[in-house]
């Protein structure tokens, strides 16, 4: 079965693969390796890809991987079925969304054993991210086939506390990110369509225990791979639970489904680490509707009912407007001239996207690699969070040549089929959803409005005032935790030491009386950014215990510029002080992205301090006297809750 | 395909799933003789093949197989079935 089809084929995979074996340096080797599995490929070619990287990968805390900006991630697999032939394909596809994978697997079916028992090998391992990789053959509900409804309910309620069991030791023993998979169908009816009418039915108990399962985990933090649904939306053709495989090798995925299967799992780690893309850049002509509406004119072009064409390209544009209900940006890159190009959003009647949706609108006739880089800088994000979607299939090689970076899907001729291949690629994978991320569409078509603002104040000074920013504080409780969380993990460019945590982990952290942990959100005239900053700084045993170490500090790119820094050293610097501490240590781990706030903490009037006992070589270490400070200057309203 | 034709066919797979250019196939060629053939090796090596040949194992032959030439006989013989 075709499979990864988003991913752009290579002619010469086998070859490219050969050759590049050929290269002496571990490094070099890995850097080609992960620049191939950007390319459409089967089970074999994926196996070859995870040997070429192994030697460089094995050690992961080696200052090797920081160049080539791979977060490096320790996952335990914990299988009721044979995963070992998955675990090539795994690592490779993180290579592909920018992980370096450690994996460590529990013997097979050991999975309860490995999280209640002492399990010396997994101790030591210390995940990070915990999979539960269970199946409906594992541990059958031992029930009678006319069981009544009432019972069958209690077996699934004491199954999936079961679950909740192992799921709670995963967090409190390693602080672990738990997956857990649902399971896959695999019993062949026994009624028929009445199947889901007797509730003991094999087909309806696992049907049952996903909704249960499914529940729990919203309740307990717990993140899903959805094996039961790619299943039913026939993700893996025939591929899953072939009884051959089965009774061969107990695997549920066969080998040629790996590729695929270790996509879908490290697309979810992969938003765990805040890398997920994050902005959706659209062609115009006969991407959004059909024809080109320099030469057709608003009447000639194809959208909207009356034509199935018409349709599609509808289809396609409420694909897009849902996407950015949920939080994507969605940006527009299009050669063609602007007015033109605008007048299609204000005034054709079936549009389904706006203008106010696009929050950047590039329309000109430079090349598209250009106005990709200026379409980053406008929204001030990386190039790694866009994906760019365009019909032309020249332009997206181009693309792909000059800006590696960017996520460029292959697309099918026809555009009837791009809203499931946007979706079937994983690139939003998503690991929360807050009510900041509804906003964030409008929030970024503010930006333009502030940023139209300010090309017509004439200081910057009268700028920031105009703006009436109020900034509140509040230290990080159950209401804060979600979204606190979900930016620790997803920053990337304004922060000073990237470290990710799980939510149990912040929690932790803010719940400990002697730390200060600080959730800051801010508004302005032109509406409320929601949540947009989070500092966490705590005591550390490398300390005095007069210092208090900035463990991690962070802000959402939206409110650059805006001297909300300021603002925010001025609230911790007053929490440390009342709180006893004489001084803030601050840290800055340099990345492969975070070089914007190198010079953080010198231009808050941190003084260069010496790196404490154990600290990692790159990180360097600043010291802010707590004696006698003084507020920055800054521009806002500071409300503290 | 005659029996010598699968096996040169089956050379590239080998080498493929066991990313090795040096691998050179005899019909005496047994999991033995070949570095990483191990259970988890050999069921890729059957899935690669049915991919390749476009043929499918049955679980009673996946239990009998006993080397290389014995593997090439069977994917003969389903190729001729067809």
């Amino acid at each position: 079965m075709e499979q990864l089809l988003w991913l752009p084929p290579h002619s010469e995979l086998g070859a490219a693969i050969g050759a590049a074996k050929r290269e002496p340096d571990p490094v070099a080797r890995l850097q080609e390796a992960i620049r191939l599995t950007g390319f459409r490929r089967d089970f074999t070619q994926t196996a070859r890809l995870d040997r070429l990287a192994a030697e460089a990968l094995a050690d992961p805390t080696s200052g090797a991987l920081a160049p080539l900006g791979l977060t490096p991630l320790r996952v335990a697999l914990l299988a009721s079925h044979t995963v070992d032939h998955l675990l090539p394909a795994i690592r490779v596809a993180g290579l592909q969304r920018r992980l370096a994978l450690s994996l460590h697997v529990s013997p097979y079916g050991l999975y309860r054993q490995a999280l209640l028992g002492e399990d010396a090998a997994l101790a030591a391992f210390a995940p990070q991210a915990v999979v539960l990789a269970l199946d409906a053959r594992d541990a059958p509900l031992q029930l009678p086939l006319d069981a009544a409804e009432a019972e069958v309910d209690a077996a699934v309620r004491a199954r999936v506390d079961e679950l909740r069991l192992l799921w709670r030791r995963a967090r409190e023993r390693y602080a672990a990110q738990v997956i857990q998979q649902t399971l896959v169908p695999v019993d062949p009816l026994l009624f028929g369509a009445f199947e889901a009418l007797v509730p003991a039915s094999p087909y309806a108990l696992t049907e049952r225990l996903n909704d249960a399962i499914r529940r729990a985990a919203r309740e307990e933090g717990v993140l899903l791979m959805d094996l039961a649904w790619q299943a039913a939306q026939g993700a893996y053709g025939n591929g899953l639970a072939d009884p051959v495989r089965w009774h061969q090798a107990k695997q549920l995925v066969g080998p040629e489904l790996a590729p695929l299967y270790g996509d879908h799992l490290a697309r979810i780690l992969a938003a765990g680490a805040g890398l997920s893309r994050k902005c959706l850049v659209l062609d115009l002509d006969n991407t959004l509707w059909g024809g080109v509406i320099g030469d057709d004119g608003l009447e000639g072009i194809k959208l909207g009912q009356g034509s199935p064409t018409g349709e599609a390209f509808l289809a396609f544009q409420r694909y897009a407007a849902l996407l950015a209900r949920r939080g994507i940006i969605l940006a527009v890159c299009s050669k063609n001239d602007l007015a033109v190009a605008e007048s299609v959003f204000e005034r054709h009647p079936d549009m389904a996207l706006r203008r106010s949706d696009i929050a950047a609108f590039v329309a000109n006739w430079e090349d598209k690699a250009g106005n990709l880089r200026r379409i980053a800088q406008l929204l001030d994000i990386g190039l790694d969070s866009l994906v760019f979607v365009d019909d032309n299939p020249a332009e997206r090689d181009i693309v792909r040549r000059e800006l590696p970076m960017v996520a460029v899907p292959e697309l099918p001729d026809d555009v009837a089929e791009y809203p499931a291949r946007v979706a079937a690629a994983g690139y939003f994978e998503a690991v929360a959803f807050t009510a900041d991320d509804t906003a964030r569409a409008r929030s970024y078509a503010q930006n333009a409005e502030r940023k139209a603002a300010l090309s017509q104040a004439t200081d910057m000074e009268g700028y920031l005032r105009g703006l009436q920013m109020v900034l509140t504080a509040s230290a990080i409780g159950p209401t804060e935790l979600p979204r606190a969380t979900q930016l620790l993990n997803k920053t990337n460019q304004f922060n000073l030491t990237t470290r990710r945590y799980a939510e149990a982990e912040v929690a932790r952290i803010a719940d400990d009386p002697r730390s200060v942990a600080l959730a800051l959100r801010l508004a302005d005239k032109f509406g409320d950014n929601g949540l947009i900053s989070v500092v966490l700084a705590r005591p550390d045993p490398a300390l005095a215990d007069d210092e208090l170490l900035i463990d991690s500090w962070l802000m959402s790119c939206r409110v650059l510029g805006r001297q909300v820094e300021s603002a925010v050293l001025e609230v911790l610097a007053g929490a440390a002080a009342e709180a006893g501490y004489r001084a803030l240590i601050g840290e800055y781990r340099p990345t492969a992205r975070n070089g914007m706030v190198a010079e953080h903490y010198p231009r808050l009037g941190f003084e260069p301090w010496p790196a404490p006992a154990g600290a990692s070589d790159e990180a360097s270490f600043w010291r802010y006297e707590l004696d006698g400070w003084r507020p920055a200057a800054h521009f806002m309203e500071v409300k503290r809750t | 395909m005659t029996e010598a034709e699968v096996l040169n066919a089956l050379t590239p797979v080998f080498r493929d799933v066991f990313d090795d250019d040096d691998i050179v196939l005899t019909p005496e060629t047994t999991a033995d003789d070949i570095d990483g053939w191990d259970s988890q090796a050999h069921v890729i090596l059957i899935v690669a093949a049915e991919q390749r040949f476009g043929v499918k194992f049955r679980t009673a032959e996946l239990e009998s197989l006993r080397n290389v030439g014995h593997f090439a006989q069977l994917i003969s013989a389903k190729l001729k079935g067809r």
